[in-house]
């Protein structure tokens, strides 16, 4: 079950083109990642998300329903601009912004006191945003954000402007969040975040989407079947199995090789073949690329495409 | 609550919190009162403590008639005009009129020395005085006596009755009118423009601080802009009614505390205006029935009508420029770079007020009062000053139908540069763009 199917979306800016047959998926309860490089459509497309702006074609379902009005509730937004009134207290400010989300004030008054009780910050209540400090703005930030319990929660770059004990507060959070059923959309380009955190992600490069699906398959996908060997001892010798990539030598007698599977070998049979070899293993491992090295391939590879203009 | 109401209860309750509305609320209708309580205090004393001026006659035929008054003591001087000017310079005379034997249909050589520059007043005083008083001497020469010369002085004072269609009499004055059209006008333009200018830093600083992203994924840009406009409606509108409430009570409490009645208002008058080159006496009876005149068209006012038209005007003038302010605000990122686009805003504005002080005031129906009326960016303020003076009816309807269809034109054009602009950051903004915004369907 999808919380959001996006179907064929395109968006033009005057001439400029900032989606482009955009089609996405979003499982619900997983931590899906939105990633691509500065200016690709992300932010576009979470506008369209978030009915800030339209999209010229293509369809947006919640739950299996057109995105409408309503759907403004289910949303939670935290955009990568942080800003707030920065005059107004901090009990009122979320006030406001509940009540704008469709909360009623009762209820409204009692999740605020709950959640600045979860992040120590009850006495806040009174102060103004301009009073505080920016980790204490940022967290406020975040309340106004879930406060109303958004079964979908958008967070645009959500970690910048943290250090790093509010950002492992704030993961914390978002983990705990997904456990009580949100699907949390996270728009970034730090990747060591994605890696660490996300279930899916999909790619976005020069407004088209390039790649989408479970990070641990997408890996899985951008295997090169390589290992990575250290051992002692110097006899390698290849054969139809494996190829020998690069070999680094080490002090101590200490080798490291890289090592490429053949067709239809598996990682047992490479194994298996160096055990009969004149080498001692110290460790073998398969090389996984990163979400990062994934990334910058494809990235890289749009731009060799494309004529430089 | 509606999102609309709820963002018109947040512009509302975050002005009004605010100690600035607290101040300026409460300390206009102090300053007011307390500037005319002044004034009038002051000008009492002053013509209550005002001494005598002595004024030097040389009278060489022997034919004028000075009357002291509280201002002047005349004294006959019997020397020459050297050794009288000797005379003069010693005493602390406030001046020496020297009026020789005269040809009555020629007169000519008539002097006033004095010390320094005297006032304009107190030179036409004379001049008054020495006219009317030749006058009477060729009245006699020609044969009039005495007797019928004191029937022809007369005083009049002119009153003004409207009558409409059906017969009915209603006491008027030009000048009642004329403060009234002043009062009004300057009203609307004043507030339009401050609370028009309040509504683009509102729509300024959103931009800047970024919550505006935040706030249009919960509300429609328009709602937003709508609420925004009506939220500072609301505060001038309150602060507006608090103002009249303060400054009619408070004036009265001042004219109670000075014991203000009319004969000290007509010896206020007399030393403002420095008008007496009538007997005292005179004087009174005329300041008297002028005081009364006014009071009676004071009372006449169609209060109900004129503070119904002003709220019209206010509001929809408001309406219109305070989207326009909107617009402009959202297309930029700072107050600096909204300059540019303001002036074409304050510039009919401006117009209108001019206008309304060189064309509607001295000929309220004239054509291009009968225009400046219509037009709905300069109609609030020049709509205002006419009816103080009196409109037809189709008239007024005619300029508040306009008003009507242009205030949902600026707001709908607003609202179109709007929504695009509160999201735009760091792009330099020109007419054209602008355009382009209004154009696009999003």
């Amino acid at each position: 079950m999808h919380i959001l199917t996006a179907k064929n979306l395109n968006k033009t800016f005057h001439q400029n083109v900032a989606l482009h047959n955009v089609d996405l998926e979003i499982p619900k309860q997983s931590i899906f990642g939105l990633l691509g490089p500065n200016g690709a459509g992300k932010s576009t497309f979470i506008r369209i998300v978030n009915q800030i702006i339209n999209a010229d074609s293509g369809q947006i379902q919640i739950n299996g329903e057109d995105l409408a009005a309503k759907h403004i509730g289910t949303i939670g937004y935290l955009p990568e601009e942080r800003g707030l009134y920065k005059k107004m207290k901090v009990g009122d400010q979320l006030l406001y912004l509940a009540q704008l989300k469709g909360l009623p004030k009762k209820e409204a008054v009692q999740k605020i006191k709950s959640w600045l009780e979860r992040f120590e910050a009850s006495d806040w209540l009174n102060k103004k945003i301009e009073d505080l400090s920016k980790g204490m703005q940022q967290k406020v930030q975040f309340i106004s954000t879930v406060m109303h319990e958004p079964e979908l929660i958008i967070l645009d770059e959500p970690f910048s402007g943290f250090d790093p004990i509010n950002a492992n507060l704030i993961k914390d959070e978002i983990l705990r969040l997904r456990e009580k059923g949100s699907t949390i959309i996270f728009s970034t380009h730090r990747m060591e975040s994605v890696e660490e955190m996300c279930d899916y992600i999909a790619l976005i490069n020069k407004s088209e989407k390039i790649l989408d699906g479970e990070k641990s398959k997408i890996k899985n996908d951008f295997k090169s079947n390589q290992f990575t060997l250290v051992h002692r001892g110097n006899g390698i010798s290849t054969n139809e199995t494996f190829n020998l990539e690069s070999k680094v030598t080490f002090g101590e007698g200490l080798h490291k090789s890289t090592l490429k599977l053949l067709s239809g070998a598996s990682s047992n049979q490479l194994l298996q073949e160096l055990l009969n070899q004149k080498v001692d293993i110290v460790s073998f491992q398969e090389d996984i690329p990163s979400i990062n090295d994934i990334f910058i391939q494809l990235v890289k590879g749009d731009k060799q495409n494309t004529p430089t203009s | 609550m509606s999102k609309i109401g709820l963002v018109i209860k947040r512009e509302f309750d975050s002005r009004v919190k605010k100690k600035s509305f607290l101040l300026a609320t409460i300390l206009v209708p102090l300053l007011f009162p307390a500037i005319i309580g002044g004034m009038i205090y002051f000008a009492i004393q002053e013509s209550k403590n005002a001494e005598q001026e002595k004024v030097y006659v040389i009278d060489e035929a022997g034919e004028f008639n000075f009357e002291n008054d509280n201002k002047y003591a005349f004294e006959e001087l019997n020397l020459g005009l050297e050794e009288a000017k000797v005379a003069f310079t010693e005493s602390e005379a406030y001046a020496l009129l020297y009026l020789p034997a005269i040809d009555l249909a020629n007169p000519a050589g008539i002097v006033m020395y004095a010390k320094k520059n005297p006032s304009l007043q107190a030179s036409s005083y004379f001049e008054n005085q020495i006219e009317s008083q030749i006058r009477d001497r060729k009245l006699k020469s020609s044969g009039i006596s005495e007797e019928e010369l004191d029937k022809l002085k007369t005083n009049i004072s002119l009153s003004t009755i409207n009558v409409s269609d059906t017969g009915e009499e209603k006491a008027s004055s030009a000048g009642v009118a004329y403060g009234i059209a002043y009062a009004f006008s300057f009203l609307v333009y004043m507030f339009v423009l401050i609370y028009g200018t309040q509504i683009m830093q509102g729509v300024i600083e959103e931009k800047s601080s970024k919550i505006v992203e935040i706030i249009v994924s919960s509300v429609k840009p328009f709602q937003l802009m709508i609420g925004k406009v009506i939220g500072v409606a609301s505060v001038g509108l309150l602060q507006f009614a608090i103002w009249v409430v303060l400054i009619f009570a408070l004036s009265a409490g001042v004219f109670a505390i000075f014991d203000f009645n009319p004969a000290d208002m007509q010896t206020a008058q007399e030393s403002m205006s420095g008008m007496n080159g009538n007997s005292s006496a005179q004087a009174a009876i005329m300041e008297n029935s002028k005081v009364g005149e006014i009071l009676n068209v004071v009372y006449d006012i169609p209060y109900a009508y004129y503070i119904s038209v002003f709220a019209f005007f206010f509001i929809s003038g408001y309406l219109l420029y305070g989207a326009l302010f909107a617009a402009v605000g959202s297309a930029v990122d700072n107050i600096t770079d909204a300059q540019q686009f303001t002036m074409p805003i304050t510039m009919p504005m401006i117009i209108g007020f001019l206008g309304t002080f060189m064309f509607v005031m001295p000929e309220p129906d004239g054509n291009v009062s009968f225009w400046l009326s219509i037009i709905p960016f300069t109609a609030p303020v020049a709509m205002m000053a006419r009816v103080a003076f009196g409109v037809p009816a189709w008239e007024l309807a005619l300029s508040m139908g306009l008003m009507v269809v242009g205030f949902l034109f600026t707001i709908w054009m607003a609202g179109r540069i709007y929504r695009i602009g509160i999201l735009m950051h760091g792009t330099k903004v020109n007419y054209k763009t602008l355009l382009k915004w209004v154009k696009t369907n999003s």
